[in-house]
C-alpha cells in the first residue's frame, strides 16, 4: 500500500529533531522580566505603551492589536491572567482603562497585579482622582511617572512618597509649568462620560 | 511663521475627528507643519512638535522623521527637551537603526551631568532600551553610579546594570566589586533593586550563585526586620511591609537555597515565619504567600515545610478570588509529580475547579485531575472526569478524552469497566477523539475475548442510536463485522441478551454506507464488516448483492474493495472462509498508547492542541514491511493485500485514500499492521538501460521520462539533483493537452511507498490548454533515504468538455538515476 504525504507548503513537514531546534534557539534564561505594559481603552485605543524588549514597530502592532482583542474579549467573571504565546498576560481594568501587563513564565502574576495598582496609586495621586482623560491630555506625565517607578521592566523604588516626589521635583526643573494647561483641558473637551470616571471608582 | 500649536490643542483637535478620514487629514496636515518646522531647524519650538509627533506615533501613524529630532532635543541643556528627547528616544527609536548609537555620546554626557534628574533620564534610557554596543560603551559609568552615596542615582544604577548584564553576559564580572555592600543600605530603593542585580547574576553564572551565597543570613535578616518590624506608613501596603521587597528577597532566596543543604537549613525558620504570619485577606499577602510556596518547593526544605507549602495552595484553592485559585492550581500542577501525596489531599477541592466559570481554571483543573488519577481513585475520579466531559467546551475535549483513554488504560480495574468507559467517550465526546483511538480500542477489544459478545452487543445499540460519532461507527462496524456471529446468537452474559437478525444487522451496516454522515473511512470500514459476516451469516446472497453494486460506486477506495470482494466471492470463494476469519489477538506495542496530554494554554484553539501530540512511533515489522511495501499490486493476489486486517488499511486509510477527502497533514502511518505472511510478488523492474534517449538540459545528466499520456493529456517528468541532499530528487511535470478542449480543475496528486517521503509544491495553474498550447508545470520534491526503487502512484483529476475525469496510473518507468 502506498503512503501519501502531501503538502503544499513550501518547508519539508517537520522533523522531530527540527522540531527540537526550534525549542533550543528560544531558549532563554528564566528571567523574572516584564516585558512590556499597554494601557488601552474599552474600545481598544492605546493609550500608553511600554517596550522592555527590543521589537521592530510592525512586531509591536502586532502584538498590540492581537493582545487588545484578546483581553477585550474577556469576561468578567474570568481571572485576571491569561497565557499568550509564551507569556503570562496580567491585565485589571480600572474605570475605563485596562492596563496590561506581559510578564515571563517563572514571575509571580499575584505581584505584578500589586505593581499595577501602585501605579495607578500614584497617577491617581498625581492627577488627582485621575480619569483616562488625564492621561490622554497628558500621556508624557503618564511616561515620566512610570519611567520613575518601573525601570527595565523592575520596580526601582517602592515607597509612593518618593517616586511622587521625584516627579514633583522634575516638574520643578521643567521651564514651562503647563498645570494650568491640564485645567484648561479639563474643562474644554467635550463629555466623554467613560473617560472622565475616575479610575478607581469602579 | 506663525507658532506651531500646542500640545493639548492639537490633541483636542484630533480628538474631534469623527471619521478616521478626517483624523487621517488633520494628522496629515499637522505632520507637515513639523516636517517644515524642523527643516527651519527651529529650537523653540521642537519639544513641542516632538511631543506632538510622540502623540500621533500612540495613534498609530509614522513618526520615523522625528527620529533625529529627539537627538538634538536629548543634546540640548534645556530639561525639558531632555525629558521629552528621551522619551522620544525610547518610544521612536530601537536597536535595529544605526541612529540609536548616535545617542551614546549624549547619553555618557548626562550620565556624569551635575542634575541627578538629567542623570537619571539617561540611566533610564539606556536601562531601557540600550543595545549591546550602547551597553559595553557606557558600562563602565553605569558602574560607577552604583557605587555613589546618592540613593537616588543607586538604585537606577542597578536596575540599569541589570539590563547591561541581560545585553552584555561577559561584562557581569565588572560589576561584582559594588555589590559589596548593597545590601547594608537602609534605602529600600537600593535594596529591591539591589536584591534584583543579585539575582539576576545567580542566574547566570553559577560561580556568581557560589559566591552570593554567604549573604543568606543576611538576606533572612533583612526580611525578618521587615515581617517583624512595626507599621512603616512609607512602605505599607494593606498592613504588610514593603511586599516587592519581601517576594525579591523570597525570590532571591530560592535560587540561593536551590540545591544547597545548608543555605536551605539557613532559611528553614524566615520560610515558615512567613507562611504562618503573613495576612491572607488581601491580593498583596498572598503574593508574597505564593512567592513563599514557590521557593519552599524548590529548596531543599524539610518535609514539614514542604507539608505547609501544599497546605496553603491547598487554602488558595478554596479562596473566593478566582485569580488566587488559578495560581494555586497552576502551582499544584508543578508539584503534583514530587509531592503527589500531599496533593492528593486536596483531591476533592480540585475536581470541584472542573465546575468553575474560568476556562483557564477549568483546564488547570482538568491537568490536575488527570496527575491525581492513581489505582485507588480511578472509579471515582472518572466519573467526575467523564461528567465533565458530557459537559465542557469543545476545545477540552480532545484533550480530556486523551487523558480519560491514558488513565483507563494505565488503571482500569476491569476489562468491562475499560470498555465501558471508552463506549462513553466515544458516545459523548466522539467527534473529538483522536484518530488513533479507533486502532487502539480496536486493539483493546481483540484482546479482551471474553468481552466480545457483550461488547459488540453494546455497539450495536449505539449504533441504532446515533450514527454520527464517526471514530465510535467505525469501531462499531469493525466489531460487527468481526463478532457479528456473537451478536445475532445472543450470547451475552454480562447483560442482557438484544434480540437480532441478520437482516437488521446488515440493514444497519447499509445503512452507514448510504448515510452521508458517514466518511469515506467509515464506508470502507462498513463495507468490509459486511463482507466478513459472509462467513459469518447466512444471508450470503444478500451481502453478494451489496458488494457488488459497490463495485461501480465513485468513491474509488470503496470501488476497489467492491471488487475486489466480488472477485472474492467468485474466483477465489475457496479462500474466503480463510480469509475472513476472526482476528488474531494483536500484540500491543508501547508506542500504542494515547501520549500524555500536553499541557497547553488555556486559550489556544483545539487545532494547535492536536499538531502539538507527535505522531504516534511507528514499530513496523519486517513482514509488515513487505505486505505495506506492495506496490503494484493489482494484478498480483489482490485478495491477500485487502484481507490486511482493517485496523492499518483503515486506521492509515485517509493516508492511504488518494481519493476523496486527502488530508494535507503529513504523517508517519499510524499503527503497524500484524504480521500475516504472505508471498512478496516479485518485482521486475521494467526495461530501463542507463542510455537516457534524450539529455535534459535543466537536469544533471537525468534524463526526462513520459510518466501518462491518455486521452489526450501527456504528463512528462524531468529530473533535478539541484538540491544539495543527494537524498532528494526534484521532479517537475509537465502536463501538456493535445485535445481541441482545455482541461480545467486540473489537479496531480501523487503517492509514494512508505520508505519515501513526498512533497508536492503548489501547480503554476491548474488549467492545461487546448492543443498543446501551454504546460502546467509542478515540482515534486522526493526523499528516498534508503535509496529504493522510485515507483509512484498517481492521481489525476480535471474537468474536460463539462465532465469530471479521473485517472489513476502507476509510474515505474523512472531512470534509475533519478533514485540512486
Amino acid at each position: 500500500m502506498f503512503i501519501v504525504v502531501l503538502c503544499d507548503c513550501l518547508s519539508l513537514p517537520p522533523t522531530p529533531s527540527s522540531h527540537l531546534f526550534i525549542h533550543i534557539s528560544c531558549f532563554v534564561i528564566p528571567s523574572f522580566q516584564m516585558q512590556f505594559m499597554l494601557l488601552f481603552s474599552r474600545q481598544g485605543k492605546l493609550r500608553l505603551q511600554k517596550w522592555y524588549v527590543p521589537l521592530s514597530d510592525k512586531e509591536k502592532k502586532k502584538i498590540t492589536r492581537e493582545l487588545v482583542q484578546t483581553v477585550l474579549a474577556r469576561k468578567p467573571k474570568m481571572c485576571s491572567f491569561l497565557e499568550w504565546r509564551d507569556l503570562k498576560i496580567v491585565y485589571k481594568r480600572y474605570a475605563s482603562l485596562y492596563f496590561c501587563c506581559a510578564i515571563e513564565d517563572q514571575d509571580n502574576e499575584l505581584i505584578t497585579l500589586e505593581i499595577i495598582h501602585r501605579y495607578v496609586e500614584l497617577l491617581d495621586k498625581y492627577f488627582g482622582s485621575v480619569c483616562e482623560l488625564d492621561i490622554i491630555f497628558n500621556f508624557e506625565k503618564a511616561y515620566f511617572i512610570l519611567d520613575e517607578f518601573l525601570l527595565g521592566g523592575e520596580a526601582q523604588e517602592t515607597s509612593k512618597k518618593n517616586v511622587l516626589k521625584a516627579i514633583e521635583q522634575a516638574d520643578l526643573l521643567q521651564e514651562n509649568i503647563d498645570f494650568q494647561m491640564r485645567l484648561f483641558a479639563g474643562v474644554m473637551v467635550p463629555n466623554m462620560a467613560s473617560e472622565a470616571s475616575g479610575l478607581f471608582q469602579n | 511663521m506663525p507658532a506651531p500649536i500646542r500640545l493639548r490643542e492639537l490633541i483636542r483637535t484630533i480628538r474631534t475627528a469623527r471619521t478616521q478620514a478626517e483624523e487621517r487629514e488633520m494628522i496629515q496636515k499637522e505632520c507637515a507643519a513639523i516636517r517644515s518646522s524642523f527643516r527651519e531647524e527651529d529650537n523653540t519650538y521642537r519639544c513641542r512638535n516632538v511631543a506632538k509627533l510622540l502623540y500621533m506615533h500612540m495613534l498609530g501613524y509614522p513618526a520615523h522623521f522625528g527620529q533625529l529630532e529627539c537627538l538634538k532635543l536629548i543634546a540640548s541643556q534645556k530639561f525639558t527637551d531632555k525629558r521629552i528627547g528621551y522619551l522620544g528616544a525610547m518610544l521612536l527609536l530601537d536597536e535595529r537603526q544605526d541612529v540609536h548609537l548616535l545617542m551614546t555620546n549624549c547619553i555618557k554626557n548626562d550620565l556624569n551631568h551635575s542634575t541627578q534628574y538629567v542623570q537619571g533620564l539617561a540611566l533610564c534610557t539606556l536601562g531601557c532600551m540600550g543595545s549591546s554596543e550602547m551597553c559595553r560603551d557606557l558600562a563602565g559609568e553605569v558602574e560607577k553610579l552604583l557605587k555613589t552615596s546618592n540613593s537616588y542615582l543607586r538604585k537606577k544604577a542597578a536596575l540599569c546594570a541589570v539590563h547591561v548584564i541581560r545585553k552584555v553576559p561577559e561584562l557581569m564580572e565588572m560589576f561584582l566589586p559594588a555589590t559589596k555592600n548593597l545590601l547594608s543600605e537602609k534605602n529600600h530603593g537600593v535594596l529591591h533593586t539591589s536584591v534584583v542585580l543579585l539575582t539576576e547574576m545567580c542566574e547566570r553564572s553559577p560561580d556568581m550563585l557560589a559566591h552570593f551565597r554567604k549573604l543568606v543570613p543576611q538576606l533572612v535578616r533583612i526580611l525578618k526586620n521587615l515581617i517583624m518590624s512595626g507599621y512603616s506608613p512609607e512602605h505599607d501596603v494593606s498592613g504588610i511591609s514593603d511586599p516587592f521587597l519581601q517576594v525579591r528577597i523570597l525570590r532571591l532566596l530560592r535560587i540561593l537555597g536551590k540545591n544547597d543543604d545548608d543555605s536551605s537549613e539557613a532559611m528553614n525558620d524566615i520560610l515558615a515565619q512567613v507562611a504562618t504570619n503573613t495576612e491572607t485577606s488581601k491580593n498583596v499577602g498572598n503574593a508574597i504567600l505564593y512567592e513563599t510556596v514557590l521557593t519552599i518547593m524548590d529548596i531543599k526544605s524539610e518535609s514539614g515545610l514542604r507539608v505547609l507549602a501544599i497546605n496553603i495552595l491547598g487554602r488558595f484553592l478554596l479562596n473566593n478570588d478566582k485569580n488566587i485559585r488559578y495560581v494555586a492550581l497552576t502551582s499544584l500542577l508543578k508539584t503534583v509529580q514530587t509531592d503527589h501525596n500531599a496533593v492528593q489531599r486536596h483531591r476533592s477541592t480540585i475536581v470541584d475547579c472542573l465546575k468553575d466559570l474560568d476556562v483557564s481554571i477549568k483546564r488547570r483543573a482538568m491537568e490536575l485531575s488527570f496527575a491525581l488519577v492513581n489505582g485507588n481513585n480511578i472509579r471515582g475520579m472518572m466519573k467526575e472526569l467523564l461528567y465533565f466531559l458530557d459537559s465542557c467546551d469543545p476545545e477540552f475535549k480532545a484533550d480530556c478524552a486523551s487523558g480519560v483513554f491514558l488513565a483507563a488504560e494505565k488503571y482500569a480495574p476491569s476489562k468491562r469497566w475499560h470498555i465501558d468507559t471508552i463506549m462513553r467517550v466515544l458516545t459523548t465526546a466522539g467527534s473529538y477523539v483522536r484518530d488513533d483511538s479507533v486502532p487502539n480500542l480496536i486493539q483493546l477489544i481483540t484482546n479482551s475475548v471474553e468481552m466480545h459478545a457483550y461488547t459488540v452487543q453494546r455497539l450495536y445499540k449505539a449504533l441504532l442510536d446515533d450514527i454520527s460519532q464517526q471514530p465510535l461507527v467505525q469501531v462499531a462496524s469493525w466489531c460487527i463485522g468481526e463478532y457479528g456471529d456473537l451478536l445475532v446468537s445472543g450470547q451475552c452474559e454480562e447483560e442482557e441478551p438484544i434480540q437480532v437478525t441478520e437482516d437488521e444487522v446488515l440493514d444497519v451496516l447499509e445503512g452507514l454506507l448510504v448515510s452521508n454522515l458517514s466518511t469515506p473511512v467509515t464506508r470502507g470500514y462498513s463495507l468490509t464488516a459486511i463482507m466478513k459476516l459472509s462467513t459469518r451469516f447466512s444471508s450470503v446472497n444478500r451481502i453478494k448483492k451489496v458488494v457488488s453494486i459497490y463495485g461501480s460506486s465513485i468513491d474509488v477506495e470503496l470501488q476497489q474493495r467492491a471488487v475486489e470482494y466480488n472477485a472474492l466471492f467468485k474466483k477465489y470463494d475457496h479462500m474466503r472462509p480463510a480469509l475472513l476469519e476472526r482476528m488474531p489477538i494483536m500484540e500491543k506495542t508501547a508506542s500504542n498508547g494515547p501520549t500524555e496530554i500536553v499541557q497547553t494554554n488555556g486559550e489556544t484553539e483545539p487545532s494547535t492542541v492536536e499538531a502539538k501530540h507527535p505522531p504516534p512511533v511507528t514499530q513496523p515489522t519486517n513482514q509488515a514491511n513487505d505486505l505495506l511495501d506492495l506496490l503494484g499490486g493489482n494484478d498480483v493476489v489482490p485478495v491477500i493485500q485487502t484481507t490486511i486486517p482493517t485496523k492499518p488499511v483503515s486506521a492509515g486509510g485517509e493516508l492511504l485514500d488518494l481519493l476523496g477527502d486527502l488530508s494535507l497533514s503529513g504523517g508517519p502511518a499510524p499503527a503497524p499492521a500484524p504480521s500475516v505472511p504472505t508471498s512478496q510478488p516479485p518485482f521486475l523492474l521494467d526495461g530501463l538501460t542507463s542510455q537516457p534517449l534524450f539529455n535534459d538540459i535543466a537536469a544533471a545528466g537525468i534524463p526526462s521520462m513520459t510518466a501518462y499520456n491518455k486521452n489526450g493529456l501527456k504528463i512528462d517528468f524531468t529530473f533535478e539533483r539541484a538540491n544539495p541532499n543527494p537524498n532528494i530528487a526534484v521532479i517537475t511535470i509537465h502536463a501538456t493537452n493535445s485535445t481541441e478542449a482545455e482541461m480545467t480543475d486540473f489537479v496531480f496528486q501523487a503517492a509514494v511507498p512508505k520508505t519515501f517521503q513526498l512533497q508536492l509544491l503548489s501547480p503554476s495553474s491548474n488549467v492545461v490548454p487546448a492543443l498543446n498550447q501551454g504546460t502546467v508545470t509542478q515540482v515534486i520534491r522526493v526523499l528516498n533515504p534508503q535509496k529504493q526503487q522510485l515507483r509512484m502512484r498517481i492521481k489525476l483529476t480535471y474537468t474536460h468538455k463539462g465532465s469530471a475525469v479521473q485517472d489513476l496510473a502507476e509510474v515505474n518507468n523512472f531512470p534509475p538515476q533519478s533514485w540512486q
